[in-house]
C-alpha cells in the first residue's frame, strides 16, 4: 500500500535465501522441532480461537431463535426469518437512512477536509510551525469518545456552555444544540472533524513527502504558480493514496462508531440518532432480542465486505491501483 | 532545492500560516477552558461565559471529587485494569508474534491468514457479549482485557519487526546453547524495547479510553471505570428516559466537578502523549501494509 519503504524491505528480506533444512522431514518431526515455538504461541492461538472465532460461530444465532437456556447449539433453526422480519421492520429504512446520511457527511466533508489540511501542512516550510500544529491537531485522536462527548456537553450546555451562548448570539436564536434533533448530525460531524482530521493527515503527509521534487522544478519552469502546482503536480502524485483511503473509508461506512453515537444519543434525538451499531445495542443488550440484533449486526458486516470489494473493483476498472 | 517565491506565493504562505495557527489554537481551546474551569469557583463558571484563566483559583472541585468514594474507586480501578491489561495484552502479542516471525514454521501461512481474516470480519457485539457471558466474565474486570487482548495490526507489525532483525544474532545465541524462549527473552526483547514501549502505550490508551466494554460487561455500578463515571457525571440529566445505564442513587454534580473529572480522565493521555508521538506515525504507516 502506501508504505513502500517497508514493502521494499520485506521484499529484500524474502529475496535472501531462507534456511529450510527441515523441509523434507515428516510433519511429526517438523512439529517436534518447533514444539517450543508452538507452546509459546499457544496462549495467542487460544485467544484467536476463543475470542475472535468463537463469536463468528455465535453469528449462527442470526439464523436461529436464540433461547438463553438452550444455548447457541440447542436453539432451533429458523432460516432467514430474522432477516425477513428486519427488512420489513419500519425501523430498517430509518436506520439505513440515518447511517447512510452520517456516512455521507463523513465522506463528503471530513474526508476532503483531511486532504486539504494535509496539503496546507505540506506547503509550510517553517518547520517549527509545522511541527507545533501537527502536535496539537493529533492530540484529540487519543482522547476517548467519552471525553469528546463530555466536552461537547459542557461547551453546548444550556446554563454555562460558551458555545451555546456564542452560536446562539450570532444566530439570534435560543437553540438547545444537544437535544434538538436537527443539530444532532452537525454536532457528530463537528466532533468527528475535531477528533480525527489531524490524525488522518499523517498518511497523506507521508505520501506527499514522496512526491518527486523534479516535477515541481519542471512546473516552475513552465510558469506554474502555487495553486497550479498543487492542482497539477501534488494532487495527482498522491492520487493512489487518496483512492486507497477512500476504499477503506467506504468499507467502514456503516461502522458509524458505536461509542460516539451512543454517547450523543438522548430521548429527544433517537429518531435521527439511531444507527445500526447503537440499534444492535439497544435491541440486543437492553431488550434481550439476541437473535434479531445479531441479524442486524451480520447484515451490517456483510454490506461492509461487499462495499470494500465493490469499491476496490471499481477503482481497478478506472485504472487506479486498488487495495488488493 | 530552493523554490523562488513570488508575491502571490508569499501572500499564500502568510494566510496559510495564520490559518494553521488558528486551527491549532481552536483544537486546544476546549481543553484550556476545561482546565481553567476545573480551578475556578462555581460562581465564576456560571457567571463568565468563557475564560482561559480563572479570576480566583480554587481547588474545591478537586478536593470534592477526591473525597467521594465513587470517584476514587473508579480511578484506582481504571489504573489497575490498565496496568494489568497492558501487561497481559503485550505478553500475548509478543509470544504469538515471535513464532510467526519464523519463516520455516509449519502452519505459519495458515495462522497468518486466519489472523488477517479476523481483521476483516468479526462476530460483532452480540455474539461476543454472549460468549463473555457464557465464560462467566460478566461483572469481571477480565472482560475489559481479554476480548481485545491481541490487536491483529499490532501483532503483524511486531512480527514484521522481529523478522527484520539480523538472523546472525539468533544463530550465534543458539550456538551458545540458548533455547527459543532464551533467544526471545535475552536477545530480541532488549533490541525491541522502543517498539514494544510504543505498542504498550497504544494498548494502555485503548484500555484507559474504553467505554464500550465496561458498558457491555459491567452492570454493577460499584465496578464502574473512570470513563463510565465521567459519562454519569457529565450527562446524568440527559440520560433519563433514553434507555441507557444510570446509577439511580446519583446526586447531580456541580459544574466544577464535571470540569475536574474531565481533566483527571484526560491527564494521563496528555502526559504520555509525547512518548506516543515519537513513534506513532511510523507505527501507523507500517500498520497500513498488508499482512
Amino acid at each position: 500500500m502506501t508504505a513502500t519503504v517497508v514493502e521494499a524491505k520485506a521484499r529484500r528480506r524474502s529475496a535472501t535465501p531462507s534456511p529450510a533444512p527441515v523441509r523434507r522431514r515428516s510433519f511429526a518431526v517438523r512439529f517436534a522441532h518447533y514444539k517450543w515455538l508452538y507452546l509459546l504461541m499457544l496462549p495467542g492461538l487460544a485467544y484467536f480461537a476463543i475470542f475472535r472465532y468463537g463469536p463468528m460461530y455465535g453469528v449462527s444465532i442470526a439464523f436461529k431463535d436464540f433461547v438463553p437456556y438452550l444455548g447457541v447449539n440447542g436453539s432451533p433453526w429458523v432460516g432467514f426469518a430474522n432477516f425477513t422480519e428486519f427488512f420489513s421492520d419500519p425501523d430498517f429504512p430509518r436506520l439505513l437512512g440515518n447511517t447512510l446520511i452520517l456516512a455521507g457527511l463523513s465522506l463528503g466533508i471530513a474526508f476532503p477536509l483531511t486532504i486539504v489540511m494535509a496539503l496546507l501542512l505540506n506547503e509550510v516550510r517553517l518547520t517549527i510551525l509545522k511541527r507545533t500544529v501537527q502536535t496539537l491537531v493529533y492530540i484529540p485522536h487519543f482522547l476517548s469518545w467519552t471525553i469528546v462527548a463530555s466536552l461537547s456537553f459542557l461547551l453546548f450546555s444550556l446554563d454555562v456552555g460558551p458555545l451555546f451562548h456564542f452560536v446562539n448570539g450570532i444566530l439570534g436564536t435560543h437553540i438547545d444544540f444537544l437535544s434538538d434533533p436537527a443539530w444532532f448530525r452537525p454536532l457528530i460531524v463537528l466532533q468527528d472533524i475535531w477528533k480525527n482530521t489531524g490524525w488522518g493527515t499523517i498518511i497523506f503527509l507521508a505520501a506527499l513527502a514522496g512526491v518527486d521534487q523534479n516535477q515541481y522544478e519542471a512546473a516552475i519552469l513552465d510558469g506554474a504558480g502555487r495553486f497550479q502546482r498543487m492542482w497539477h503536480v501534488t494532487l495527482p502524485s498522491i492520487r493512489s493514496t487518496i483512492v486507497v483511503m477512500l476504499i477503506l473509508a467506504i468499507g467502514q461506512m456503516l461502522n458509524t462508531g458505536f461509542e460516539q453515537i451512543y454517547l450523543m444519543t438522548n430521548a429527544l434525538n433517537r429518531g435521527v440518532a439511531d444507527v445500526f451499531d447503537t440499534y444492535v445495542y439497544f435491541v440486543g443488550i437492553t431488550q434481550g432480542a439476541y437473535s434479531y440484533s445479531t441479524t442486524v449486526g451480520l447484515f451490517k458486516s456483510l454490506v461492509g465486505i461487499v462495499l470494500i470489494f465493490g469499491t476496490n473493483w471499481l477503482a481497478k476498472r478506472f485504472n487506479q491501483s486498488g487495495l488488493f | 532545492m530552493k523554490i523562488h517565491n513570488t508575491t502571490g506565493g508569499r501572500i499564500f504562505d502568510g494566510a496559510n500560516y495564520v490559518f494553521l495557527t488558528l486551527i491549532g489554537i481552536v483544537t486546544l481551546l476546549p481543553f484550556v477552558y476545561v482546565v481553567a474551569g476545573s480551578f475556578a469557583t462555581e460562581v465564576e463558571i456560571t457567571q463568565r461565559p468563557f475564560f482561559v484563566w480563572p479570576n480566583h483559583i480554587s481547588f474545591d472541585s478537586y478536593a470534592y471529587i477526591f473525597s467521594t468514594p465513587a470517584f476514587t474507586r473508579a480511578l484506582i480501578t481504571t489504573v489497575l485494569v490498565t496496568a494489568v491489561g497492558t501487561a497481559v495484552q503485550l505478553l500475548l502479542t509478543v509470544t504469538m508474534a515471535y513464532p510467526l516471525s519464523k519463516r520455516a514454521l509449519p502452519g505459519r501461512r495458515l495462522i497468518l491468514n486466519l489472523v488477517v481474516f479476523a481483521m476483516v470480519f468479526s462476530g460483532g457485539m452480540i455474539p461476543t457479549f454472549l460468549l463473555v457471558k457464557d465464560l462467566g466474565l460478566l461483572n469481571n474486570y477480565w472482560a475489559l482485557i481479554l476480548p481485545a487482548a491481541i490487536n491483529p495490526f499490532s501483532l503483524i507489525i511486531i512480527k514484521n519487526f522481529f523478522q527484520e532483525l539480523p538472523q546472525e544474532l539468533e544463530e550465534s545465541a543458539k550456538m551458545d546453547g540458548a533455547t527459543e524462549v532464551g533467544v526471545l527473552w535475552r536477545i530480541l526483547l532488549p533490541l525491541s524495547k522502543p517498539v514494544l514501549a510504543t505498542f504498550a502505550l497504544f494498548y494502555a490508551v485503548g484500555i484507559w479510553n474504553d467505554f464500550m466494554s465496561p458498558l457491555l460487561y459491567l452492570n454493577d455500578n460499584s465496578m464502574w471505570t473512570l470513563q463510565m463515571y465521567l459519562r454519569q457525571v457529565t450527562a446524568a440529566s440527559d440520560l433519563i428516559g433514553s434507555g441507557q445505564q444510570v446509577d439511580p442513587n446519583f446526586i447531580p454534580p456541580t459544574q466544577g466537578v464535571k470540569f475536574a473529572v474531565i481533566v483527571v480522565a484526560t491527564l494521563p493521555i496528555l502526559v504520555f502523549y509525547p512518548f506516543l508521538q515519537k513513534h506513532f506515525a511510523k507505527g501507523m504507516l507500517i500498520g497500513s501494509v498488508k499482512g
